[in-house]
């Protein structure tokens, strides 16, 4: 999914009246013209969205006969006592800011440098964009041959440079998060280059030269000129990125399905599998209430932080 | 205006590291589909293969039904995509022309549906699409697909038909046209190549797509590329290396060229909307 910056869209267009006042399309034309799109929107997107807030109080299972209870908030008390999913969530939100942070610095960083005028600029550009349009589970593959303990290239790159023999990256206990992170950052760093790089080329050039005139240093001229205007869409990204990181589930999947040990297993991957190996369909669809709530505490508890701290300096 | 040449040279060594970063991965996959079996075996792998072969490509054939598990695919992401953008122009058409509720809510639901995770919308899902006995079938898949890709479409359609200066529109109204006449005729063709551009998007999307087809897929002669893609790695994570690098190079290869046609429109329509807020 790319929607990239979710912010801030120009309302200013008001409904325009034709000659004498009469609109292309007004009143029941619209609602022509809306209702195709509408009824699915509604059938499979809305109607299971609230279906899934109501199966989260019943003790709905796959293939059972019997229809479901009401059972309250037993799931959900369930679910305050369920260590595994704690860990599970713990481990949601070191994956979703481990990626997220990184990604954001080093696609800034990418972004500031394509705007330059560079040499094998097109290049950079035009492999900054290949990690997109692969498919997720193609990413994984690649990934996994470059964690190969033997045929990988990683750790013959590391013997040919004499720091030790290598090791098996995604199936020991302690480096399996951090090299599933680094995909993370390899994969969804594109879109957000994108939207800072357009970002960057809607700051007012005028403003840089004219900083630069008065003897502003490059760090200077960043954090006065360049930073301001970029801001929204970087935060916009950010939030963005933090959300759809943490829903992340065919990357790991592929590259560990959550092993070992548990020690990769995303509440994406997690909630998966009650659902559908143990089809505990109820208990999984609570704890995808919870992911959502807690996911819009934190982000709320973000932006209304990084909001207030830019009105203060 | 200036800059040092110690700092242009600093500037290069990160692209450069940058491009590194972002090519050896796939340049190795590419190098692991063209080796045979015994330099995949070989303790010190090279990145060109000594003896480049092919067999790993027949091998993924043989291993396995990749050729229908891509026509699967096709069909699911052709079909969806198609449909999207048949359903989505002439809604993004009012969001974009007429500022009501409904628009607004629109708008909402657009930004709303990337933040839920998938997980909460799956399970309902699957319990509707079994009522329907749409479970298993790649038509249930095209109708998740649709719905999945309509925020984007949106998104981007809205920003394509506010491109239209109305006054087109009002023209083709004073000239006597109908209200249809002047949509067929005046505003559609002028929106076609953003249409394009946005059912090629939702395509690359669908084809892209793992999580909703493995839930919603179980037949293995229905299953979408992605999928089938994982069954070349065994249960205990084992995998035979070279024809795994060949089929998942395959796949790669129609997103990759979808994507560079449309590179330019993607980027452009992404932002169009939102960076001048």
């Amino acid at each position: 999914m790319t929607l990239v910056t979710g912010t801030g869209r120009p309302a200013k267009r008001a409904p325009r009246a034709g000659p004498g006042g009469r609109r292309p399309f007004g009143g029941y034309g619209a609602w022509f013209l809306v209702l195709p799109a509408l009824i699915p929107i509604l059938v499979l997107s809305v109607g299971p969205l609230l279906y899934g807030i109501l199966l989260a109080f019943t003790d709905a299972q796959s293939g059972r006969t019997a229809s479901a209870q009401w059972i309250g908030t037993l799931n959900f008390q369930d679910l305050l006592h369920d260590r595994l999913f704690w860990e599970s969530f713990r481990i949601g939100l070191v994956w979703a800011v481990g990626v997220t942070v990184p990604q954001f610095l080093l696609a800034l960083g990418l972004a500031l440098l394509l705007n330059q005028e560079l040499r094998l600029r097109w290049l950079a550009r035009a492999l900054a964009i290949v990690p997109w349009a692969m498919p997720e589970v193609v990413v994984g593959i690649m990934w996994r041959l470059v964690y190969n303990p033997d045929a990988g290239v990683l750790n013959e790159t590391l013997r040919d440079l004499g720091l030790g023999d290598g090791r098996d990256w995604l199936s020991g206990l302690a480096t399996a998060l951090p090299a599933v992170i680094v995909v993370g950052v390899w994969a969804g760093m594109p879109q957000t280059t994108v939207a800072l790089l357009a970002g960057l080329q809607n700051t007012p050039r005028e403003l840089h030269e004219a900083a630069a005139m008065d003897g502003a240093g490059a760090w200077r001229r960043f954090r006065t000129v360049t930073w301001p205007a970029l801001r929204p869409i970087a935060l916009a990204i950010t939030a963005l990125n933090l959300i759809w990181n943490f829903n992340s589930f065919a990357l790991v999947y592929v590259l560990t399905n959550g092993g070992p040990g548990g020690r990769t297993r995303l509440p994406m991957l997690f909630a998966y599998e009650e659902a559908f190996r143990y089809g505990q369909f109820g208990y999984a669809a609570a704890m995808g209430c919870v992911m959502v709530a807690l996911i819009s505490v934190l982000l709320a508890v973000f932006l209304v932080g990084r909001l207030r701290g830019g009105d203060e300096s | 205006m200036r800059t040092s040449k110690s700092a242009r040279a600093g500037q290069y060594a990160a692209l450069l590291a940058y491009l590194a970063f972002l090519a050896l991965p796939f340049l190795w996959l590419l190098s692991t589909a063209f080796k045979p079996p015994r330099e995949l075996g070989s303790l010190h792998p090279t990145w060109i293969p000594r003896n480049p072969t092919l067999d790993n490509f027949r091998q993924a054939f043989d291993e396995q039904p990749l050729l229908h598990a891509a026509f699967n695919s096709l069909l699911a992401a052709a079909s969806a995509a198609l449909i999207a953008v048949l359903l989505a122009t002439p809604m993004a058409y009012v969001m974009a022309r007429h500022r009501s509720l409904l628009g607004r809510a629109a708008t909402g639901w657009v930004v709303v549906s990337q933040a839920f995770p998938f997980v909460l919308v799956i399970i309902p899902l699957f319990l509707v699409l079994k009522n329907l006995r749409l479970i298993d079938s790649v038509f249930g898949l095209v109708m998740v697909y649709v719905v999945w890709s309509l925020p984007f479409a949106l998104w981007m359609l809205v920003g394509y038909v506010r491109a239209v200066p109305p006054e087109l529109e009002e023209a083709a109204a004073v000239d006597g046209a109908g209200r249809l006449r002047t949509l067929v005729f005046v505003t559609a063709p002028l929106l076609a190549p953003g249409i394009v551009a946005t059912a090629l998007f939702a395509f690359i999307t669908a084809w892209n797509e793992f999580f909703f087809a493995l839930v919603l897929l179980k037949t293995p002669e229905k299953q979408t590329l992605p999928v089938v893609l994982t069954h070349f790695i065994g249960a205990e994570g084992v995998a035979d290396l070279g024809p795994l690098a060949a089929a998942a190079f395959l796949a790669t290869l129609p997103s990759l060229v979808v994507f560079a046609v449309i590179q330019r429109r993607i980027t452009g329509g992404m932002t169009a909307g939102a960076v001048k807020a």
